[in-house]
């Protein structure tokens, strides 16, 4: 099979060193290498650490690993649109403020408005009350959007004054008041022993997802020869496949291998759902969250990717001028934009809120800077035009494996927004040095 | 009615500008300019840096809003507020500064806004990329970089992809502003053999330059501007190439041009 046409074949020779031949052929991208490498730096530095000062490395822990995955759910599922955001050269930072005024606003729906309607514990109280913030997001963001692409209002004032007015808004709602607990069905999109799917649907989702990578490696290949298109090697496609797979597969094992805590399995037998002489050994499985992250992640990515509405987002992040003498309709993608990570936080709402089991008016506070931070720690650049989706999730994980590592060694609540602080201007640096020397 | 044009007075001319203006902030940009077009006519377009060509033109392909005046196309009155009008009349454009989005690769930027989909409503992408294959092969042979960003390409190739965008789509009045800017003397020459050949398939074209040997041998008729007033109107084969300059630096009118409303008032 020909190799992959570009100006460095022009290079091409005996020389090329096995890595980069690697990278080559599987297309693989080294900046996502390069994440990788540091999220298992910091992941077994703070094992490490752990064993060294106190002993015990809880950090590469099944248990520690499946809250991690917990945690950075509400920031993941904003960091995939405030991608798109960033993208188009704009900038959210009311997406805190937001995800707590929708928290509220569902809070409200299904405590104090639903049951007076359908009875408490109806069945689809916690569906209404989804809908009604993911549509009170969209609807603040389409706001926000209508005011920077229509009235040409700059991104950083609308969303800076959203920032303080959805706060206040939050608490006016429930005049201060903290909301709970919230609907029993509601509560378990937020995780918890309740809140995963098992053992045995863990494995279903991830035998699925392996499929899904294999027919997508396949229907490449087969869309490739179709047109006549330069070809992975086989054995690029074998690895991929191989390592794809093995990931899956590696992180359902873990998942399932966290059992529930001693203590709820006790309230279980008591309460007559466990057999006590069966086995008391059960399974988290997936957190709910979770599903959710990676449900939106690759949503996102397939809107990013293979529609239009993606594609003028990366070109109006390009060129705007150049989107607009094209025909696209620069604002009304600019409002879409923005009405869809309204929406995004309105989905991180309901986790957040669901996790807390209520609704707080402090919930969210400073979220638009971790997710920010996870967007561009993931390689979304603040000048526009470049990011991916993939890239800000992991970026959400890294952001929230610090932060957690270092709740694990005892750091200062100080110390560790400094932490964070250093590792985001370091991280755009590295970055900046990264695309210098791409270009 | 100009004796020069009495070739085409038969037919409704394809394009016909009449009476444009548009200013600035109160500096008149083009000041009560009128122009037309014929199929299989190109018309070159002169002017200095500054003499209101590229804002004229930008009228036509819908990225300025006029001021005032009136857009004929077949005769009939032209609504066009925006790009996306324009492209519904079949006016292409290839802009000085190229338009292209430099972050996303050459199939991408050909159909930017005009993509082609699956049946799902996916974007084509496997399709898009053969075809332009197809148009890049008919105007750079050598061209093979499909998978990269557009910022990635030399000049002479980010031109390219400007140009195959505008014939991608079969368009009936192409306005290249100032098309060979970045390109050497070998393309230069394929992009005169494709005006040329889109000529013979009965485009009209509108070719804009500030130096006249670009446009000379190639155009049909020249159009001369002076600070934003068409100065005149001439058949290539009338006039000399001095007397051409003589438009352009003086706003002189030669006796067998047609003049405008910029035309240095006869002594």
């Amino acid at each position: 099979m020909s190799e992959p046409s570009s100006t460095k074949g022009l290079f091409k020779d005996k020389r090329e060193s096995g890595i980069r031949h690697f990278l080559r052929a599987t297309e693989i991208d080294s900046r996502l290498l390069g994440m990788i490498g540091a999220l298992a730096l910091i992941w077994i530095g703070f094992h490490v650490y752990g064993l060294v000062a106190k002993g015990f490395g809880a950090f590469l822990t099944p248990r520690n690993l499946w809250n991690l995955s917990v945690q950075t759910s509400s920031i993941g599922v904003m960091a995939t649109g405030m991608v798109l955001v960033i993208v188009t050269r704009h900038i959210d930072l009311s997406v805190g403020s937001v995800l707590g005024f929708c928290a509220m606003f569902m809070a409200i729906v299904q405590v104090w408005v639903l049951p007076e309607f359908l009875g408490l514990g109806h069945p689809m109280i916690w569906v209404i009350a989804v809908l009604c913030g993911i549509a009170m997001g969209a609807l603040i963001g389409a706001f926000h959007g209508y005011l920077i692409a229509y009235l040409g209002i700059p991104a950083f004032i609308v969303t800076l004054g959203g920032l303080l007015i959805w706060r206040g808004a939050a608490y006016l709602l429930a005049r201060g008041e903290t909301i709970s607990p919230v609907d029993v069905t509601f509560a378990k999109l937020g995780g918890g022993p309740y809140g995963s799917v098992g053992s045995t649907a863990s494995w279903a989702i991830g035998i699925a997802a392996c499929i899904g990578v294999l027919i997508s490696l396949w229907n490449g290949r087969r869309q490739r020869k179709r047109f006549q298109f330069p070809l992975r090697p086989l054995w690029a496609e074998g690895f991929l496949g191989v390592v794809g797979c093995a990931m899956i597969i590696g992180f359902v094992v873990l998942v399932n291998a966290y059992p529930w805590p001693k203590g709820i399995v006790r309230r279980e037998i008591a309460a007559g759902n466990l057999d006590p002489d069966g086995n008391l050994i059960i399974s988290h499985g997936f957190a709910i969250p979770v599903l959710i992250m990676l449900g939106v992640g690759i949503a996102m990515t397939f809107l990013a990717t293979r529609t239009r509405f993606g594609r003028y987002v990366f070109a109006i992040g390009g060129n705007p001028e150049a989107a607009e003498l094209a025909g696209i309709n620069v604002r009304w993608v600019t409002l879409k934009v923005f009405a869809l990570m309204g929406a995004l936080a309105g989905l991180s709402a309901v986790i957040a809120s669901a996790r807390l089991n209520s609704a707080t008016n402090a919930l969210g506070t400073f979220d638009e800077l971790y997710v920010i931070a996870a967007a561009v720690i993931g390689g979304t650049s603040l000048a526009g035009g470049l990011g991916t989706i993939y890239g800000a999730i992991l970026g959400a994980v890294v952001m929230q494996s610090l932060q957690t590592g270092m709740v694990l060694i005892g750091f200062d609540a100080a110390v560790q927004q400094m932490v964070v602080g250093i590792v985001l201007v370091l991280a755009v640096f590295l970055d900046t040095l990264y695309r210098r020397r791409a270009d | 009615m100009n004796t020069a044009q009495v070739k085409y007075i038969t037919s409704a001319p394809l394009v016909e500008l009449k009476n444009l203006s548009i200013s600035f902030g109160g500096i008149k940009a083009v000041d009560d300019a009128s122009l037309e077009l014929h199929p299989g006519e190109v018309v070159g377009l002169l002017g200095h840096n500054g003499a209101g060509k590229s804002t004229l033109v930008k009228i036509l392909s819908g990225a300025y809003a006029r001021d005032n005046g009136e857009i004929f196309i077949d005769g009939e009155k032209a609504t066009i507020n925006n790009p996306r009008d324009a492209k519904a009349y079949g006016i292409e454009t290839i802009y000085q500064t190229l338009a292209v989005a430099d972050n996303v690769d050459a199939a991408a930027n050909l159909y930017l806004g005009r993509e082609l989909q699956t049946s799902w409503g996916t974007l084509d992408d496997v399709a898009m990329e053969a075809e332009a294959r197809k148009v890049m092969g008919r105007l750079n042979p050598n061209f093979q970089r499909f998978k990269e960003p557009v910022r990635k390409l030399s000049g002479g190739q980010r031109q390219s992809v400007a140009i195959a965008r505008a014939i991608l789509f079969n368009a009936r009045i192409l306005v290249m502003d100032e098309p060979t800017a970045a390109l050497g003397p070998q393309e230069t020459a394929q992009v005169a053999e494709l005006i040329l050949q889109l000529k013979k398939d009965g485009i009209g074209i509108f070719l804009i330059s500030h130096d006249i040997h670009d446009v000379f041998d190639l155009a049909d008729r020249v159009t001369v501007m002076k600070n934003g007033e068409i100065v005149g109107h001439a058949r290539t084969e009338d006039v000399t190439k001095d007397e051409v300059l003589g438009m352009i630096i003086l706003g002189k009118c030669p006796e067998k041009a047609v003049p405008g409303p910029g035309a240095m008032k006869a002594e």
